[in-house]
């Protein structure tokens, strides 16, 4: 469905994707993550035609978007990291004109925005203006517009950002019912939650470079341990703990209020500390979780 | 692909198409009425006329022009602005198969229907009102939209490089506001000093003032109107091509 070699976009001196490779295969959920500024969204504007590579090659469905620009984009459906609704119109409308761009007759598009507006559970707002509507509601919306043309390939930049729970939960059912309906979804998160729940394969971006690859579990199992060890203790800097334990496991990160162990058995290691007479005022053991090596390999560092 | 980007405004407009008829048909009448009978009958029995029937009949198709130069300017402004920044509908567009040009021509197309709106309303008005006779109305109406889309244009390229809108202040108060007053709308520019007659001859506005004037009153030559007709088109091709590039720089990046 797409593939990228040495794909490289510029923005005068500063390189926003950096000569990245990236194949994604018909008919699976292939994610994008990264901090702010990684390149995802950069990349995701390249894969979807409006933004042209700098450096590399880029095929998608097979055509190259420098000269299939219009042909390629006719058959992706896209889901903006901002929307870009019509607020002054009502929900329906939104879609019927969206349609039209598509060149679908008014006739195919009223009956496609019903179909829509009850898979995006919007029935009932059909003929609601959009602007007062709530955040989830209107992602939903750009998610059901998206849809219009039928897509092969759904492009979804962040989709659940500033969603409260259930609205995240509520479009993470829509996407996996796209997923098994055949639609190749290429997403971008900075939720690892939702990239473990939603994506097949994923990479991992930071500073315009892919520093990862692979499904969650075996990002896991290449990246980290099977469990953490999470402990905390009464002191304002840790670091002095750390070396107390750090023959315990495979690996110790001291973070401002609390120490993480990597180990494979979180129960054994707490037992091991507790064994050598220190009391952390709390401990948890925990499976290891993509946000674990999200953190390792993209640092913890703010990125503003 | 421009057709579908048009069905869209067209979609937009129909929201709000009612209040724009209404006021399409008063702001003409506002004017007519004052300048055209009011400060007109001074002219005419105190300051000896213009040599014409009468001073509305010369202001009518000034006006006519001018009134499609504000409505194509005000359309291409915060519209603009607001497909590319605020509800950036434009970026919706891009996202489907439509392109850089299908995107321009189809608003375009739309700020000309919106232009030819208003002046037909305006004509009405002046018609009823004895202000314009002639037949030739119907092609100084044709007119009036020439010389809005030959400000709609260069515009939108102008819109599109705007960051926010405190650009467009600039360009209501120093730009359209000096031309709607010294392009030969209200007085004949003959009578402003060289320099500035010669500026005023150089403004798209003038050029759609005499040629709506010319048409309605019989002056017109074929010769004159055909180069006034060329200057215009001149401007709209202008404008549209500083659009594409404007819109492209803005939207593909």
């Amino acid at each position: 469905m797409i593939s990228a070699h040495r794909l490289t976009k510029r923005f005068g001196e500063f390189t926003a994707v950096d000569a990245i490779d990236v194949e994604v295969r018909r008919g699976e959920a292939f994610g994008f993550l990264g901090p702010n500024g990684a390149g995802k969204s950069s990349t995701m504007r390249m894969i979807g035609c409006v933004s042209p590579p700098t450096d590399g090659s880029l095929r998608i469905l097979g055509l190259d978007p420098a000269t299939d620009g219009p042909s390629i984009r006719a058959r992706l459906g896209v889901v903006p990291q901002r929307d870009t609704l019509d607020e002054e119109l009502t929900v329906r409308e939104n879609i019927l004109v969206y349609g039209r761009y598509f060149g679908l007759s008014r006739a195919q598009v009223r009956a496609k925005a019903d179909e829509l507006l009850e898979f995006a559970q919007l029935t009932e707002r059909a003929n609601s203006v959009v602007e007062p509507l709530s955040g989830g509601m209107k992602r939903r919306l750009t998610i059901a517009r998206s849809l219009v043309n039928d897509p092969e390939l759904l492009l979804l930049d962040e989709p659940t950002t500033g969603l409260d729970p259930q609205a995240r939960h509520v479009l993470w059912d829509r996407l996996f019912r796209l997923k098994r309906s055949g639609v190749t979804l290429v997403l971008t998160t900075h939720y690892m939650d939702e990239a473990e729940q939603l994506c097949d394969r994923l990479v991992v971006m930071d500073g315009g470079r892919i520093v990862a690859e692979g499904s969650p579990r075996e990002l896991i199992a290449l990246h980290s341990t099977r469990e953490v060890l999470e402990l905390r203790f009464a002191a304002d800097d840790h670091t002095p703990y750390a070396a107390k334990v750090t023959d315990l496991a495979e690996r110790v990160e001291v973070l401002p209020d609390r120490l993480l162990l990597y180990t494979d058995d979180g129960d054994a290691t707490a037992a091991a500390v507790q064994g050598r007479g220190l009391e952390p005022l709390s401990v948890l053991a925990r499976r290891s979780t993509l946000e674990d090596v999200f953190l390792h390999l993209t640092g913890r560092t703010l990125v503003d | 692909m421009a057709g579908r980007a048009f069905a869209f405004w067209l979609t937009n407009y129909r929201r709000v198409w009612r209040g724009t008829i209404i006021s399409g048909f008063l702001s003409p009448l506002f004017f007519l009425v004052a300048m055209g009978f009011g400060l007109g009958a001074l002219v005419d029995a105190d300051a000896g006329g213009l040599g014409t029937p009468g001073y509305v009949e010369f202001i009518a198709p000034g006006i006519l022009a001018a009134q499609a130069m504000q409505t194509a300017v005000g359309e291409s402004t915060f519209p603009v602005m607001g497909a590319l920044k605020w509800q950036r509908q434009y970026h919706a567009m891009l996202a489907a198969p439509l392109g850089i040009a299908d995107i321009v021509l189809g608003h375009v197309a739309f700020v000309a229907m919106r232009v030819a709106i208003t002046s037909v309303a305006f004509a009405i008005v002046a018609v009823a009102l004895g202000a314009i006779t002639s037949w030739w109305v119907v092609a100084a109406v044709l007119a009036a939209v020439l010389t809005g889309l030959a400000f709609t244009t260069p515009v939108f390229a102008f819109a599109a490089r705007q960051d926010n809108d405190s650009g467009f202040n600039v360009l209501f108060r120093f730009i359209v506001m000096p031309m709607f007053l010294f392009s030969g709308t209200f007085f004949p520019v003959e009578q402003l000093p060289a320099v500035l007659e010669a500026v005023a001859k150089v403004t798209p506005l003038w050029h759609g003032v005499e040629l709506c004037r010319s048409l309605v009153m019989g002056t017109a030559t074929p010769a004159g109107s055909l180069g006034h007709v060329a200057y215009l088109a001149l401007w709209v091709a202008g404008g549209l091509w500083l659009a594409f590039a404007s819109f492209r720089k803005r939207l593909v990046t």
